[in-house]
């Protein structure tokens, strides 16, 4: 009865009381979808690349590495020459290498030439590799694999010709080779997805006629021409590794550091993924905590209603204590009622979570190829919601026990 | 002490803390058992300071008071509360109901905190329809919300509240001062009705005194009390 008159005191202020209850729901949400991209970005960053031991590449620093040979974000700024390839390649330690040549586009897409046992050797997210939605790898020189956000936005579909442009957001086209899609890969939430995959001999094709960045004038090979060419690349841009044995990892990473023809640089993915991370992730850090003051936001609000609900309620206390209710017992009172509305708030902010969730899932993943899974609450976010419900409890202290005091002072006498 | 009273105090002294200081003191006032008392007074005589002596809810400085044999001092806060909910009921001048709740919810409240009370009625919700039905409300009330009542509707519901579990002393603080003069005297009837049924002890403060001959006894806060006030 004392919990259904709690309530029915709460219901009697339904409009502060829910005003209150929706601030608390919204900084919940607020909170818990922080939380909830914070993971997210954090799982799907360190599922982009699995499998792969070392990444390789011309000396540069880890991260631009990472970022360019697997986000495809900036650029390489020298190749690894065919030679130092092979004879990394030729490395007793290795298991597979898969090469892998950066520097075309097509569209707002990148081009990656690589080889076939790139399909076979990446794998994202704890291992799993890539699948083919329709179509097959690449068979033909000029065939092309896309990723599933390349064929989404342009809307292509298996064997549309394709132009392939030089460089970046680059007007000079290699027009005279189209490419054909062969193949449209299923969606990985990696990069993989905004790729144009071509072999690494098709990259050497299209330059054929090119010296320097330019196209020599009034040269044109025919196709038939070039596929009689010796097509062997003279550069890659990266190459991804994988070791016989773990234990290998550390020494074959240091002969590539040490490689005398050439300086070349071996990462470790794991590690330059956390590195990379510690970059992004005090911004991360920053956003929780500015997310966390807003829910303490909420709570100072409702100790503020609380303080401002008192000398109106001030019979309600004293027919309490005429009824025998000790000053303990409206203490008690007070907190419950903070702890049912804190309660409130903080189921409601889940709710509004997964409403968020459910309309912002799409848009979040094909915005930022960020996968949001949907699911039932973690044990974290059960222990935030908690958290929030006893912290309500603890800020309602400060106004229950002002209660106490002028419930104890008044007596039961008051006249109001 | 004689043993038929059930309200005795003896010089019992009260200030009130804080800068308006005022100060009662009581040398002497006995209530029998059964009796009831119309205690009459001015606003502002100290009525409201010694029902809260009685009722507990503030403890003299100096002096004893008794409750149906027991000592206020010798009880803890917390025991306190839980005497004066086994022991006597309250009706206030006006806004005697919690709004929010239903006419039964607000009746049955005191039993939350007496058990004993709450023994002794066997079937709580039974015995508030029939104080409700003997004090003359509206068959179907029990489930209204207070709030929806009228005055003279919730002062008789706030006598079923005082009354249920039948404890022994009743304390009404100028119950009728917010109806007119025909509700007025119908409340004292319904009552006075109730409280010869269950032999209450009744010390109802007025200051009417026309009420007076109701009760067994009237008693002026004047002739029991002295009042010290001091400008600080």
């Amino acid at each position: 009865m004392i919990l259904r008159l709690a309530f029915g005191s709460l219901l009697a202020r339904a409009l502060t009381v829910g005003m209150t209850i929706l601030a608390i729901a919204l900084s919940v949400a607020l909170f818990l979808g922080v939380e909830k991209i914070r993971t997210g970005a954090k799982a799907s960053f360190a599922d982009t690349i699995s499998g792969t031991d070392l990444i390789v590449g011309a000396r540069s620093g880890s991260v631009q590495l990472l970022l360019y040979s697997v986000f495809r974000i900036g650029n390489a700024t020298n190749n690894v020459t065919w030679e130092s390839y092979q004879d990394l390649a030729n490395r007793p330690e290795l298991e597979w290498i898969v090469p892998i040549s950066l520097g075309d586009s097509h569209r707002q897409f990148r081009v990656m030439g690589t080889s076939a046992a790139f399909f076979e050797h990446y794998k994202y997210r704890q291992g799993r590799s890539l699948e083919f939605g329709i179509g097959v790898v690449m068979d033909d020189l000029f065939d092309t694999v896309i990723g599933h956000d390349v064929a989404q936005t342009l809307g292509y579909n298996v064997d549309d010709p394709i132009v392939v442009a030089h460089g970046l957001a680059s007007f000079a086209k290699h027009k005279d080779q189209p490419f054909r899609v062969s193949g449209i890969l299923e969606k990985t939430g990696t990069p993989v997805d905004r790729t144009v995959i071509v072999s690494m001999q098709a990259i050497e094709a299209i330059h054929v006629d090119w010296q320097s960045g330019a196209k020599t004038p009034g040269k044109s090979t025919p196709i038939d021409a070039i596929r009689q060419m010796d097509l062997t690349p003279k550069a890659v841009t990266a190459a991804l590794v994988g070791v016989k044995s773990p234990l290998k990892t550390f020494s074959l990473q240091r002969a590539i550091n040490e490689y005398p023809e050439e300086p070349l640089l071996a990462i470790l993915p794991g590690v330059a993924l956390q590195e990379l991370w510690g970059i992004v992730g005090i911004a991360e850090t920053a956003l929780l905590a500015v997310s966390m003051m807003v829910v303490v936001t909420a709570l100072i609000g409702m100790m503020a209603t609380i303080f401002s609900s008192l000398n109106e309620r001030r019979r309600e206390m004293a027919i309490f204590r005429a009824m025998g209710a000790s000053p303990i017992a409206i203490l008690g009172l007070l907190i419950l009622e903070a702890t049912l509305t804190a309660a409130a708030g903080a189921v409601l902010g889940l709710g509004l979570l997964y409403v968020g969730l459910f309309i912002a899932q799409p848009l979040i993943d094909s915005a930022f190829g960020l996968y949001l899974p949907i699911e039932a609450p973690a044990t974290r976010e059960l222990l935030v919601l908690v958290a929030v419900i006893f912290a309500g409890a603890i800020v309602s202290m400060v106004p229950a026990l002002r209660a106490y005091r002028l419930s104890l002072a008044d007596g039961m006498m008051v006249r109001s | 002490m004689s043993k038929d009273s059930i309200i005795d105090l003896k010089d019992a002294r009260f200030r009130w803390p804080g800068r308006a200081s005022f100060a009662l003191s009581v040398p002497e006032f006995l209530v029998e058992k059964g009796q009831s008392v119309l205690l009459l007074g001015e606003s502002g005589s100290g009525k409201s300071t010694l029902l809260s002596m009685i009722c507990g809810t503030i403890l003299a400085d100096s002096g004893s008071v008794s409750v149906n044999g027991t000592d206020l001092k010798t009880l803890s806060g917390w025991s306190r509360d839980r005497f004066r909910a086994e022991q006597i009921g309250v009706i206030f001048q006006q806004f005697n109901l919690l709004p929010f709740g239903s006419v039964t919810d607000n009746i049955l409240l005191p039993l939350k905190f007496a058990p004993s009370r709450r023994k002794r009625c066997h079937n709580p919700s039974r015995q508030a329809a029939e104080l409700c039905q003997a004090l003359g409300l509206p068959e179907g009330i029990a489930s209204s919300k207070a709030a929806n009542l009228s005055v003279g509707q919730q002062q008789r519901v706030a006598v079923a509240r005082a009354l249920i579990g039948a404890p022994p002393i009743l304390i009404a603080d100028e119950p009728t001062s917010s109806l007119d003069e025909l509700a007025q005297s119908n409340f004292l009837d319904l009552m006075f009705h109730q409280v010869a049924a269950q032999e209450t002890t009744l010390i109802m403060v007025s200051h009417d005194p026309r009420l007076a001959d109701r009760f067994d006894r009237t008693v002026h806060m004047n002739d029991i009390a002295t009042i010290q006030r001091q400008a600080s």
